[in-house]
Protein backbone atom coordinates (compact mmCIF):
# COMPACT_ATOMS: atom_id res chain seq x y z
CA UNK A 1 0.00 0.00 0.00
CA UNK A 2 1.16 3.52 -0.89
CA UNK A 3 1.08 6.16 1.03
CA UNK A 4 -1.94 7.63 -1.01
CA UNK A 5 -3.94 4.66 -0.15
CA UNK A 6 -3.12 4.37 3.48
CA UNK A 7 -3.88 8.32 4.15
CA UNK A 8 -6.92 7.95 1.97
CA UNK A 9 -8.29 5.20 4.15
CA UNK A 10 -7.21 6.90 7.78
CA UNK A 11 -7.85 10.24 6.78
CA UNK A 12 -11.37 10.32 7.80
CA UNK A 13 -10.70 8.74 10.92
CA UNK A 14 -7.46 10.66 12.22
CA UNK A 15 -9.43 13.90 11.73
CA UNK A 16 -12.48 13.11 13.46
CA UNK A 17 -9.37 11.74 16.52
CA UNK A 18 -7.69 14.30 15.94
CA UNK A 19 -10.26 17.10 15.71
CA UNK A 20 -12.25 15.73 19.06
CA UNK A 21 -8.96 15.75 21.01
CA UNK A 22 -7.79 19.20 19.94
CA UNK A 23 -11.01 20.86 21.21
CA UNK A 24 -10.42 22.11 24.25
CA UNK A 25 -7.09 23.16 23.34
CA UNK A 26 -8.49 25.65 21.03
CA UNK A 27 -11.60 26.62 22.98
CA UNK A 28 -11.30 30.02 24.87
CA UNK A 29 -12.79 31.29 27.42
CA UNK A 30 -14.53 29.39 30.30
CA UNK A 31 -18.13 28.96 28.50
CA UNK A 32 -17.13 27.51 25.28
CA UNK A 33 -15.04 24.07 27.14
CA UNK A 34 -18.39 23.19 29.19
CA UNK A 35 -20.13 23.02 25.57
CA UNK A 36 -17.87 20.98 24.50
CA UNK A 37 -18.64 18.54 27.61
CA UNK A 38 -22.74 18.86 26.83
CA UNK A 39 -21.74 17.74 23.23
CA UNK A 40 -19.79 14.80 24.15
CA UNK A 41 -22.67 13.61 26.57
CA UNK A 42 -25.14 14.71 23.73
CA UNK A 43 -23.02 12.40 21.73
CA UNK A 44 -22.89 9.45 23.83
CA UNK A 45 -26.76 9.58 23.98
CA UNK A 46 -26.68 9.94 20.08
CA UNK A 47 -24.71 6.92 19.81
CA UNK A 48 -26.95 4.56 21.86
CA UNK A 49 -29.94 6.02 20.03
CA UNK A 50 -28.56 5.02 16.70
CA UNK A 51 -27.11 1.60 17.34
CA UNK A 52 -30.52 0.59 19.30
CA UNK A 53 -32.51 2.02 16.17
CA UNK A 54 -30.67 1.04 12.96
CA UNK A 55 -28.80 -2.07 14.42
CA UNK A 56 -31.08 -3.94 16.95
CA UNK A 57 -34.37 -2.42 16.08
CA UNK A 58 -35.83 -0.59 18.53
CA UNK A 59 -36.73 3.12 18.27
CA UNK A 60 -36.15 4.37 22.05
CA UNK A 61 -38.09 7.45 22.70
CA UNK A 62 -36.64 7.44 26.45
CA UNK A 63 -32.86 9.10 25.87
CA UNK A 64 -34.20 10.95 29.04
CA UNK A 65 -34.83 7.46 31.09
CA UNK A 66 -31.30 6.52 30.63
CA UNK A 67 -29.53 9.89 31.91
CA UNK A 68 -32.53 10.19 34.12
CA UNK A 69 -31.59 7.01 36.18
CA UNK A 70 -27.37 7.21 35.58
CA UNK A 71 -27.58 10.72 36.94
CA UNK A 72 -29.76 9.82 39.89
CA UNK A 73 -27.63 6.77 40.65
CA UNK A 74 -24.25 9.14 40.16
CA UNK A 75 -25.48 11.28 42.76
CA UNK A 76 -26.76 9.29 45.44
CA UNK A 77 -23.32 7.24 45.25
CA UNK A 78 -21.49 10.59 45.18
CA UNK A 79 -23.81 12.22 48.42
CA UNK A 80 -24.45 9.21 50.39
CA UNK A 81 -21.80 7.46 50.52
CA UNK A 82 -18.75 9.75 49.97
CA UNK A 83 -17.66 8.09 46.28
CA UNK A 84 -15.07 10.50 43.98
CA UNK A 85 -16.44 11.33 40.91
CA UNK A 86 -14.11 9.21 38.69
CA UNK A 87 -15.21 5.95 40.77
CA UNK A 88 -19.50 6.23 40.76
CA UNK A 89 -19.65 7.72 36.93
CA UNK A 90 -18.60 3.66 36.30
CA UNK A 91 -20.18 2.73 39.10
CA UNK A 92 -23.58 4.31 38.30
CA UNK A 93 -23.25 3.01 34.48
CA UNK A 94 -23.31 -0.39 35.16
CA UNK A 95 -25.68 -0.32 37.87
CA UNK A 96 -28.16 2.13 35.90
CA UNK A 97 -27.44 -0.10 32.66
CA UNK A 98 -28.80 -2.95 34.98
CA UNK A 99 -32.11 -0.79 36.23
CA UNK A 100 -33.14 -0.03 32.69
CA UNK A 101 -32.48 -3.43 30.67
CA UNK A 102 -34.71 -4.87 33.98
CA UNK A 103 -36.52 -2.36 33.82
CA UNK A 104 -37.28 -2.55 29.74
CA UNK A 105 -37.14 -6.58 29.56
CA UNK A 106 -41.20 -6.68 29.94
CA UNK A 107 -40.98 -4.29 26.55
CA UNK A 108 -38.28 -6.41 24.36
CA UNK A 109 -40.53 -8.49 22.65
CA UNK A 110 -42.57 -5.22 21.36
CA UNK A 111 -41.52 -3.59 17.98
CA UNK A 112 -41.58 -0.61 16.22
CA UNK A 113 -44.41 1.88 17.23
CA UNK A 114 -45.10 -0.29 20.87
CA UNK A 115 -41.59 0.21 21.90
CA UNK A 116 -40.88 3.50 21.21
CA UNK A 117 -44.12 4.50 22.79
CA UNK A 118 -43.22 2.61 26.17
CA UNK A 119 -39.86 4.15 26.22
CA UNK A 120 -41.18 7.60 25.48
CA UNK A 121 -43.09 6.82 28.93
CA UNK A 122 -40.81 5.40 31.20
CA UNK A 123 -38.74 9.05 31.63
CA UNK A 124 -42.23 10.94 32.10
CA UNK A 125 -44.17 8.36 34.68
CA UNK A 126 -40.28 8.24 36.89
CA UNK A 127 -40.08 12.16 36.69
CA UNK A 128 -44.24 12.11 38.31
CA UNK A 129 -43.18 9.35 40.82
CA UNK A 130 -40.12 11.11 42.44
CA UNK A 131 -42.33 14.19 42.18
CA UNK A 132 -45.24 12.85 44.21
CA UNK A 133 -43.58 10.51 46.54
CA UNK A 134 -40.81 13.28 47.30
CA UNK A 135 -38.12 11.16 47.50
CA UNK A 136 -34.12 11.58 46.01
CA UNK A 137 -35.08 15.33 47.03
CA UNK A 138 -38.03 15.74 45.49
CA UNK A 139 -39.17 18.80 42.95
CA UNK A 140 -35.44 20.58 44.71
CA UNK A 141 -33.38 17.86 43.49
CA UNK A 142 -29.96 16.43 45.21
CA UNK A 143 -27.33 18.91 45.95
CA UNK A 144 -23.99 19.20 46.92
CA UNK A 145 -22.35 16.71 44.10
CA UNK A 146 -18.62 17.02 43.66
CA UNK A 147 -17.24 18.39 40.33
CA UNK A 148 -14.76 16.51 38.31
CA UNK A 149 -11.08 17.30 39.92
CA UNK A 150 -10.38 20.22 37.32
CA UNK A 151 -11.91 21.21 33.54
CA UNK A 152 -9.43 19.36 31.95
CA UNK A 153 -9.65 16.20 33.14
CA UNK A 154 -13.48 16.58 32.75
CA UNK A 155 -13.82 17.52 29.12
CA UNK A 156 -10.79 15.25 28.28
CA UNK A 157 -13.03 12.17 30.26
CA UNK A 158 -16.13 13.16 28.48
CA UNK A 159 -14.34 13.14 24.86
CA UNK A 160 -12.45 10.00 25.48
CA UNK A 161 -15.42 8.08 26.51
CA UNK A 162 -17.25 9.06 23.03
CA UNK A 163 -13.95 7.96 20.95
CA UNK A 164 -14.16 4.41 22.75
CA UNK A 165 -17.80 4.16 22.74
CA UNK A 166 -17.69 5.28 19.14
CA UNK A 167 -14.87 2.84 17.70
CA UNK A 168 -16.05 0.25 20.32
CA UNK A 169 -19.44 -0.04 18.46
CA UNK A 170 -17.96 0.18 15.05
CA UNK A 171 -16.24 -2.53 15.55
CA UNK A 172 -18.77 -4.94 18.08
CA UNK A 173 -21.68 -4.53 15.17
CA UNK A 174 -19.06 -6.60 12.84
CA UNK A 175 -18.04 -8.95 15.22
CA UNK A 176 -19.69 -12.25 15.01
CA UNK A 177 -22.50 -11.27 17.85
CA UNK A 178 -23.10 -8.05 16.08
CA UNK A 179 -24.41 -10.24 13.30
CA UNK A 180 -26.18 -11.89 15.27
CA UNK A 181 -27.58 -8.31 16.52
CA UNK A 182 -28.39 -7.07 13.13
CA UNK A 183 -30.48 -10.37 12.94
CA UNK A 184 -32.64 -9.40 15.08
CA UNK A 185 -33.25 -6.23 13.47
CA UNK A 186 -33.78 -7.57 9.64
CA UNK A 187 -35.69 -10.84 10.43
CA UNK A 188 -35.86 -12.08 13.92
CA UNK A 189 -37.75 -14.78 12.59
CA UNK A 190 -34.62 -16.23 10.89
CA UNK A 191 -32.97 -15.87 13.95
CA UNK A 192 -34.94 -17.82 16.14
CA UNK A 193 -35.38 -20.52 13.68
CA UNK A 194 -31.32 -20.92 13.72
CA UNK A 195 -31.70 -21.60 17.43
CA UNK A 196 -30.95 -18.48 18.97
CA UNK A 197 -32.85 -16.88 21.60
CA UNK A 198 -33.66 -13.46 20.21
CA UNK A 199 -34.82 -11.63 23.58
CA UNK A 200 -31.36 -12.24 25.13
CA UNK A 201 -29.51 -10.75 22.15
CA UNK A 202 -31.90 -7.63 22.33
CA UNK A 203 -31.34 -7.12 26.06
CA UNK A 204 -27.79 -7.04 26.09
CA UNK A 205 -27.83 -4.68 22.79
CA UNK A 206 -30.10 -2.48 25.28
CA UNK A 207 -27.70 -2.82 28.17
CA UNK A 208 -24.93 -1.83 26.33
CA UNK A 209 -27.42 1.32 24.59
CA UNK A 210 -28.76 2.31 28.21
CA UNK A 211 -24.79 2.11 29.85
CA UNK A 212 -23.48 4.83 26.97
CA UNK A 213 -27.43 6.81 28.21
CA UNK A 214 -26.44 6.30 31.88
CA UNK A 215 -22.75 7.43 31.64
CA UNK A 216 -23.97 10.42 30.05
CA UNK A 217 -26.34 11.18 32.68
CA UNK A 218 -23.74 10.31 35.56
CA UNK A 219 -21.30 12.91 33.35
CA UNK A 220 -23.83 15.26 33.59
CA UNK A 221 -24.90 15.16 37.26
CA UNK A 222 -20.98 15.21 38.10
CA UNK A 223 -20.52 18.50 35.85
CA UNK A 224 -23.65 20.75 37.10
CA UNK A 225 -22.99 19.77 40.93
CA UNK A 226 -26.66 19.19 41.09
CA UNK A 227 -29.51 16.26 39.62
CA UNK A 228 -33.07 16.82 39.64
CA UNK A 229 -35.93 16.21 37.77
CA UNK A 230 -34.46 18.07 34.68
CA UNK A 231 -32.48 14.91 34.23
CA UNK A 232 -35.53 13.64 32.65
CA UNK A 233 -36.43 16.75 30.41
CA UNK A 234 -37.57 16.19 26.96
CA UNK A 235 -34.27 17.78 25.32
CA UNK A 236 -32.45 14.64 26.27
CA UNK A 237 -35.04 12.30 24.38
CA UNK A 238 -35.34 14.64 20.98
CA UNK A 239 -31.76 16.26 20.75
CA UNK A 240 -29.87 13.09 20.13
CA UNK A 241 -32.92 11.93 17.50
CA UNK A 242 -32.30 15.08 15.47
CA UNK A 243 -28.69 14.52 15.63
CA UNK A 244 -28.84 11.08 13.99
CA UNK A 245 -31.19 12.18 11.70
CA UNK A 246 -29.14 15.30 10.73
CA UNK A 247 -25.93 13.58 10.98
CA UNK A 248 -26.60 10.03 9.19
CA UNK A 249 -28.25 7.10 10.61
CA UNK A 250 -26.76 3.67 11.16
CA UNK A 251 -23.56 5.36 9.85
CA UNK A 252 -22.30 5.40 14.16
CA UNK A 253 -20.23 8.66 12.92
CA UNK A 254 -22.96 10.39 11.84
CA UNK A 255 -24.90 11.21 15.24
CA UNK A 256 -21.25 12.56 17.08
CA UNK A 257 -21.24 14.83 14.38
CA UNK A 258 -25.00 15.76 14.33
CA UNK A 259 -24.10 16.64 18.16
CA UNK A 260 -21.42 18.95 16.84
CA UNK A 261 -23.59 20.72 14.92
CA UNK A 262 -26.78 20.76 16.82
CA UNK A 263 -25.45 21.49 20.28
CA UNK A 264 -23.53 24.61 19.54
CA UNK A 265 -26.32 25.87 17.86
CA UNK A 266 -28.65 25.39 20.79
CA UNK A 267 -26.07 26.90 22.92
CA UNK A 268 -26.13 30.04 20.33
CA UNK A 269 -30.16 30.11 20.74
CA UNK A 270 -30.19 29.68 24.14
CA UNK A 271 -32.09 33.19 24.79
CA UNK A 272 -34.70 32.43 22.05
CA UNK A 273 -35.88 29.67 25.57
CA UNK A 274 -38.09 27.13 24.31
CA UNK A 275 -38.34 27.90 20.56
CA UNK A 276 -34.84 25.95 20.23
CA UNK A 277 -37.13 22.74 20.29
CA UNK A 278 -39.17 23.80 17.79
CA UNK A 279 -36.04 24.63 15.62
CA UNK A 280 -34.59 21.44 16.23
CA UNK A 281 -38.60 19.55 15.09
CA UNK A 282 -38.71 21.51 12.08
CA UNK A 283 -35.31 20.80 10.96
CA UNK A 284 -35.68 16.79 11.97
CA UNK A 285 -39.13 16.82 9.69
CA UNK A 286 -37.32 18.34 6.81
CA UNK A 287 -34.29 16.13 7.07
CA UNK A 288 -36.71 12.89 7.98
CA UNK A 289 -38.63 13.87 4.65
CA UNK A 290 -36.08 15.38 2.17
CA UNK A 291 -32.58 14.21 3.49
CA UNK A 292 -33.30 11.04 5.03
CA UNK A 293 -29.86 9.71 4.26
CA UNK A 294 -28.16 12.65 6.14
CA UNK A 295 -25.08 14.59 6.46
CA UNK A 296 -22.21 11.81 6.72
CA UNK A 297 -23.76 9.30 4.15
CA UNK A 298 -23.92 12.16 1.59
CA UNK A 299 -20.04 13.37 2.84
CA UNK A 300 -18.99 9.50 2.86
CA UNK A 301 -20.28 9.58 -1.16
CA UNK A 302 -18.23 12.48 -2.07
CA UNK A 303 -15.36 11.76 -0.57
CA UNK A 304 -15.04 7.71 -2.16
CA UNK A 305 -15.67 10.03 -5.33
CA UNK A 306 -11.62 10.89 -4.50
CA UNK A 307 -11.49 7.07 -4.87
CA UNK A 308 -10.46 7.38 -8.26
CA UNK A 309 -7.56 9.62 -8.24
CA UNK A 310 -5.77 7.34 -5.80
CA UNK A 311 -6.66 4.44 -6.97
CA UNK A 312 -6.76 1.75 -3.97
CA UNK B 1 -70.86 6.22 44.38
CA UNK B 2 -68.51 9.81 43.53
CA UNK B 3 -66.38 6.89 42.60
CA UNK B 4 -68.62 5.45 40.00
CA UNK B 5 -70.08 8.83 39.18
CA UNK B 6 -66.69 10.72 38.36
CA UNK B 7 -65.19 7.09 37.30
CA UNK B 8 -67.77 6.81 34.37
CA UNK B 9 -67.24 10.53 32.93
CA UNK B 10 -63.29 10.18 33.54
CA UNK B 11 -63.33 6.95 31.66
CA UNK B 12 -65.56 8.44 28.57
CA UNK B 13 -63.19 11.66 28.59
CA UNK B 14 -60.07 9.02 27.88
CA UNK B 15 -62.69 7.43 25.13
CA UNK B 16 -63.17 10.57 23.84
CA UNK B 17 -59.11 11.50 23.51
CA UNK B 18 -58.44 8.30 22.19
CA UNK B 19 -61.06 8.05 19.22
CA UNK B 20 -58.89 9.91 16.73
CA UNK B 21 -55.48 8.37 17.37
CA UNK B 22 -57.40 4.85 16.96
CA UNK B 23 -59.21 5.91 14.03
CA UNK B 24 -56.06 6.74 12.02
CA UNK B 25 -53.81 4.04 13.42
CA UNK B 26 -56.30 1.40 12.47
CA UNK B 27 -57.39 2.74 9.42
CA UNK B 28 -54.16 3.73 8.04
CA UNK B 29 -51.49 2.56 10.28
CA UNK B 30 -49.96 5.89 10.98
CA UNK B 31 -49.21 6.18 14.56
CA UNK B 32 -49.97 10.64 14.57
CA UNK B 33 -47.79 11.13 17.51
CA UNK B 34 -48.88 15.12 16.74
CA UNK B 35 -52.21 13.71 18.66
CA UNK B 36 -51.83 15.27 21.70
CA UNK B 37 -50.60 18.66 19.99
CA UNK B 38 -53.27 18.69 17.66
CA UNK B 39 -55.89 18.41 21.07
CA UNK B 40 -54.21 21.44 22.63
CA UNK B 41 -53.61 23.67 19.77
CA UNK B 42 -57.51 23.25 19.04
CA UNK B 43 -58.19 25.00 22.73
CA UNK B 44 -56.16 27.46 21.87
CA UNK B 45 -57.68 28.04 18.38
CA UNK B 46 -60.81 28.10 19.42
CA UNK B 47 -60.04 30.22 22.56
CA UNK B 48 -58.87 32.99 19.83
CA UNK B 49 -61.62 32.92 18.11
CA UNK B 50 -63.95 33.10 20.99
CA UNK B 51 -61.99 35.55 23.18
CA UNK B 52 -59.87 36.99 21.11
CA UNK B 53 -62.48 37.76 17.85
CA UNK B 54 -65.49 37.14 20.42
CA UNK B 55 -67.42 35.44 17.76
CA UNK B 56 -70.43 33.23 18.69
CA UNK B 57 -69.06 29.88 20.71
CA UNK B 58 -70.60 28.02 18.27
CA UNK B 59 -69.47 29.35 15.06
CA UNK B 60 -65.96 29.22 16.67
CA UNK B 61 -65.79 25.81 17.52
CA UNK B 62 -66.81 24.79 14.23
CA UNK B 63 -64.59 27.35 12.56
CA UNK B 64 -61.66 25.91 14.74
CA UNK B 65 -62.81 22.16 14.03
CA UNK B 66 -62.42 22.86 10.89
CA UNK B 67 -59.02 24.39 10.97
CA UNK B 68 -57.66 21.26 13.06
CA UNK B 69 -59.41 19.05 10.19
CA UNK B 70 -57.07 20.98 7.51
CA UNK B 71 -54.16 20.43 9.82
CA UNK B 72 -54.42 16.99 9.81
CA UNK B 73 -55.16 16.54 6.11
CA UNK B 74 -52.27 19.17 5.42
CA UNK B 75 -49.80 17.07 7.60
CA UNK B 76 -50.41 13.20 5.71
CA UNK B 77 -50.64 15.33 2.43
CA UNK B 78 -47.15 17.18 3.01
CA UNK B 79 -45.05 15.37 5.46
CA UNK B 80 -46.28 11.58 6.04
CA UNK B 81 -47.49 10.76 2.53
CA UNK B 82 -43.35 11.01 2.22
CA UNK B 83 -42.41 8.60 5.11
CA UNK B 84 -45.33 6.34 4.44
CA UNK B 85 -44.79 2.72 5.75
CA UNK B 86 -41.62 3.74 7.31
CA UNK B 87 -41.98 2.73 11.16
CA UNK B 88 -38.99 4.90 12.65
CA UNK B 89 -39.93 7.51 10.10
CA UNK B 90 -43.60 8.09 11.12
CA UNK B 91 -42.84 8.09 14.44
CA UNK B 92 -39.89 10.89 14.62
CA UNK B 93 -41.82 13.38 11.66
CA UNK B 94 -45.60 13.00 14.00
CA UNK B 95 -44.01 13.29 17.30
CA UNK B 96 -41.51 16.49 15.93
CA UNK B 97 -44.62 17.67 14.25
CA UNK B 98 -46.50 17.48 17.48
CA UNK B 99 -43.60 18.82 20.02
CA UNK B 100 -42.87 21.52 17.61
CA UNK B 101 -46.41 23.01 17.86
CA UNK B 102 -46.46 22.43 21.50
CA UNK B 103 -42.92 24.33 22.46
CA UNK B 104 -44.46 26.91 19.53
CA UNK B 105 -46.96 27.77 21.77
CA UNK B 106 -45.26 27.47 24.99
CA UNK B 107 -42.76 30.08 23.63
CA UNK B 108 -45.59 32.57 22.03
CA UNK B 109 -46.68 32.99 26.15
CA UNK B 110 -49.84 30.77 25.86
CA UNK B 111 -49.40 29.60 29.33
CA UNK B 112 -50.87 30.63 32.90
CA UNK B 113 -54.60 30.40 34.36
CA UNK B 114 -56.01 32.76 31.84
CA UNK B 115 -56.49 30.89 28.88
CA UNK B 116 -59.98 28.71 29.73
CA UNK B 117 -62.97 28.00 27.50
CA UNK B 118 -66.19 28.73 28.65
CA UNK B 119 -68.91 25.70 29.51
CA UNK B 120 -71.49 24.69 27.35
CA UNK B 121 -74.29 25.05 30.33
CA UNK B 122 -73.51 26.37 33.49
CA UNK B 123 -74.76 25.51 36.41
CA UNK B 124 -74.84 21.71 38.23
CA UNK B 125 -77.34 18.70 39.08
CA UNK B 126 -77.25 16.72 42.06
CA UNK B 127 -77.55 13.18 41.35
CA UNK B 128 -77.31 10.75 44.80
CA UNK B 129 -75.79 13.80 46.96
CA UNK B 130 -72.94 14.23 44.42
CA UNK B 131 -73.48 17.81 42.58
CA UNK B 132 -71.86 17.37 39.28
CA UNK B 133 -72.02 19.99 36.99
CA UNK B 134 -73.80 19.95 33.19
CA UNK B 135 -70.62 20.43 31.06
CA UNK B 136 -69.90 16.82 32.24
CA UNK B 137 -72.61 15.26 31.72
CA UNK B 138 -72.87 16.84 28.29
CA UNK B 139 -69.07 15.21 28.02
CA UNK B 140 -70.92 11.83 28.74
CA UNK B 141 -73.79 12.21 26.35
CA UNK B 142 -71.74 13.34 23.65
CA UNK B 143 -69.27 11.01 23.71
CA UNK B 144 -71.88 8.42 23.96
CA UNK B 145 -73.80 9.89 20.61
CA UNK B 146 -69.83 10.46 19.52
CA UNK B 147 -68.54 6.55 19.94
CA UNK B 148 -72.62 5.22 18.53
CA UNK B 149 -71.90 7.88 15.54
CA UNK B 150 -68.56 7.09 14.39
CA UNK B 151 -70.14 2.67 15.09
CA UNK B 152 -72.84 4.30 12.21
CA UNK B 153 -70.10 6.04 9.93
CA UNK B 154 -67.73 3.11 9.75
CA UNK B 155 -70.92 0.53 9.16
CA UNK B 156 -73.09 2.33 6.59
CA UNK B 157 -71.43 4.87 4.67
CA UNK B 158 -69.30 4.60 1.62
CA UNK B 159 -65.96 6.65 3.42
CA UNK B 160 -66.74 4.06 6.63
CA UNK B 161 -66.79 1.35 4.81
CA UNK B 162 -63.78 2.19 2.53
CA UNK B 163 -61.80 2.88 5.65
CA UNK B 164 -62.60 -0.26 7.30
CA UNK B 165 -61.52 -1.94 4.29
CA UNK B 166 -58.60 -0.18 4.36
CA UNK B 167 -57.92 -1.27 7.96
CA UNK B 168 -58.47 -4.62 7.20
CA UNK B 169 -56.52 -5.73 4.12
CA UNK B 170 -55.06 -2.81 2.26
CA UNK B 171 -54.12 -4.65 -0.95
CA UNK B 172 -57.57 -6.40 -1.49
CA UNK B 173 -58.38 -2.77 -1.01
CA UNK B 174 -56.71 -1.14 -3.51
CA UNK B 175 -57.81 -3.60 -5.97
CA UNK B 176 -61.65 -2.86 -5.37
CA UNK B 177 -60.34 0.91 -6.53
CA UNK B 178 -60.03 2.22 -2.53
CA UNK B 179 -57.33 5.04 -2.76
CA UNK B 180 -55.04 4.50 -0.20
CA UNK B 181 -53.13 8.13 0.14
CA UNK B 182 -56.86 9.54 -0.18
CA UNK B 183 -58.24 7.48 3.18
CA UNK B 184 -55.40 7.90 4.82
CA UNK B 185 -55.71 11.64 4.17
CA UNK B 186 -59.58 11.57 5.50
CA UNK B 187 -58.47 9.12 8.15
CA UNK B 188 -56.20 12.10 9.33
CA UNK B 189 -58.47 14.64 8.81
CA UNK B 190 -61.15 12.95 11.06
CA UNK B 191 -58.55 11.84 13.52
CA UNK B 192 -57.96 15.22 13.84
CA UNK B 193 -61.05 16.65 14.00
CA UNK B 194 -61.81 14.11 16.95
CA UNK B 195 -58.73 15.04 18.92
CA UNK B 196 -60.14 18.94 18.89
CA UNK B 197 -63.69 17.73 19.56
CA UNK B 198 -62.62 16.17 22.82
CA UNK B 199 -60.32 19.28 23.43
CA UNK B 200 -63.24 21.62 23.12
CA UNK B 201 -66.11 19.26 24.96
CA UNK B 202 -62.75 18.34 28.01
CA UNK B 203 -61.32 21.84 28.42
CA UNK B 204 -63.76 23.81 29.64
CA UNK B 205 -63.48 22.22 32.46
CA UNK B 206 -60.20 23.54 33.30
CA UNK B 207 -57.30 25.46 32.15
CA UNK B 208 -55.73 25.41 28.59
CA UNK B 209 -51.86 23.98 29.27
CA UNK B 210 -49.11 23.04 27.03
CA UNK B 211 -48.12 19.75 29.41
CA UNK B 212 -51.75 18.75 28.63
CA UNK B 213 -50.99 17.74 24.61
CA UNK B 214 -48.05 15.28 26.12
CA UNK B 215 -50.83 13.40 28.85
CA UNK B 216 -53.46 13.37 26.34
CA UNK B 217 -51.08 11.48 23.48
CA UNK B 218 -50.12 9.04 26.66
CA UNK B 219 -53.38 8.51 27.71
CA UNK B 220 -54.61 7.90 23.96
CA UNK B 221 -51.99 5.62 23.23
CA UNK B 222 -52.74 3.26 26.72
CA UNK B 223 -56.27 3.21 25.77
CA UNK B 224 -55.47 1.95 22.08
CA UNK B 225 -52.83 -0.09 23.42
CA UNK B 226 -54.75 -2.21 26.40
CA UNK B 227 -57.83 -2.15 24.18
CA UNK B 228 -56.00 -4.38 21.02
CA UNK B 229 -56.25 -2.12 18.13
CA UNK B 230 -59.14 -1.17 15.15
CA UNK B 231 -61.31 -3.06 17.98
CA UNK B 232 -64.18 0.16 19.08
CA UNK B 233 -65.41 -2.20 22.05
CA UNK B 234 -62.30 -2.92 23.00
CA UNK B 235 -61.03 0.96 23.05
CA UNK B 236 -64.39 1.72 24.64
CA UNK B 237 -63.82 -1.01 27.48
CA UNK B 238 -59.96 -0.15 28.09
CA UNK B 239 -60.84 3.60 28.65
CA UNK B 240 -63.78 2.59 31.10
CA UNK B 241 -60.83 0.01 32.78
CA UNK B 242 -58.13 3.15 33.02
CA UNK B 243 -60.32 5.23 33.72
CA UNK B 244 -61.78 3.74 36.64
CA UNK B 245 -57.94 2.96 37.43
CA UNK B 246 -57.22 6.38 37.77
CA UNK B 247 -60.09 7.56 39.91
CA UNK B 248 -58.90 4.85 42.40
CA UNK B 249 -55.44 5.94 42.26
CA UNK B 250 -56.36 9.57 42.59
CA UNK B 251 -59.01 9.06 45.55
CA UNK B 252 -56.74 6.81 47.26
CA UNK B 253 -52.83 7.62 46.15
CA UNK B 254 -52.69 11.04 45.02
CA UNK B 255 -53.24 12.91 41.54
CA UNK B 256 -49.49 12.13 40.90
CA UNK B 257 -50.15 8.53 40.40
CA UNK B 258 -52.20 9.11 37.21
CA UNK B 259 -50.21 9.05 34.57
CA UNK B 260 -48.06 6.08 36.20
CA UNK B 261 -51.26 4.25 36.14
CA UNK B 262 -51.12 4.66 32.26
CA UNK B 263 -47.65 3.08 32.34
CA UNK B 264 -48.26 0.28 34.35
CA UNK B 265 -51.59 -0.58 32.63
CA UNK B 266 -49.82 -0.65 29.01
CA UNK B 267 -47.26 -2.95 30.49
CA UNK B 268 -48.84 -5.53 32.45
CA UNK B 269 -51.21 -6.20 29.06
CA UNK B 270 -48.31 -6.05 27.10
CA UNK B 271 -46.71 -9.05 29.34
CA UNK B 272 -49.99 -10.94 29.86
CA UNK B 273 -51.91 -10.95 26.32
CA UNK B 274 -50.22 -8.75 23.93
CA UNK B 275 -52.43 -8.38 21.31
CA UNK B 276 -54.97 -5.93 23.73
CA UNK B 277 -58.02 -7.13 25.34
CA UNK B 278 -59.76 -7.36 22.15
CA UNK B 279 -57.14 -7.25 19.67
CA UNK B 280 -57.13 -10.42 16.88
CA UNK B 281 -54.32 -12.22 15.83
CA UNK B 282 -53.11 -10.35 12.98
CA UNK B 283 -52.01 -7.20 15.60
CA UNK B 284 -50.17 -10.15 17.76
CA UNK B 285 -47.70 -10.83 14.62
CA UNK B 286 -47.12 -7.25 14.40
CA UNK B 287 -46.22 -6.45 17.90
CA UNK B 288 -44.00 -9.24 19.17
Amino acid sequence: MGWQELSYLTLPRLVLIMGMLALPLVMPGMYWPRVITIVCIYALLALSFDFLAHFVGLVSLGGAFFIGVGGYLSAIFNTSFGIPPLISIPMATVAGAIICTVLLLPCLPLRGVYFAIVTLMYPLALARVIEATDILGGTDGIMGIDSFPNAWIEQYFVIILVLLFLFGIRRLVNTDVGLVIRAVKDNDQAVRASGMNVNFYKAGAVFIASAMGCMGGACLVHIYMWGGISLFALDFSILPIAATVIGGSGTLVGPVLGCLILVPISELLRDFGTLRIVFYALLLVGFVVFRSEGLMAYGERKYHQVERWVKV
Amino acid sequence: MDILIYGTINSIMLALMALGFALVYGTSRIPNFAHGAIYVLCGFVTWAFVRGLNLNYFIGIALALALTGLLGALMYRFVLIRVRGMNISEIIASYAIGLAILEGLRWGGFRGSTYTLPVFVEGSIIIGDIPVDYQRILVVVIGVLLVAFLWLFTHYTRIGLALRGMAQDERAALMLGIDSDTMALVAMAMGSMLAGLAAILILPLGNIVVEKGYDVLIQAIAVCIVGGLGSWMGAVLAAFLIGFAQILTTVYLGSHFQMVVALLAIIITLILKPSGLFGQQKELEERV
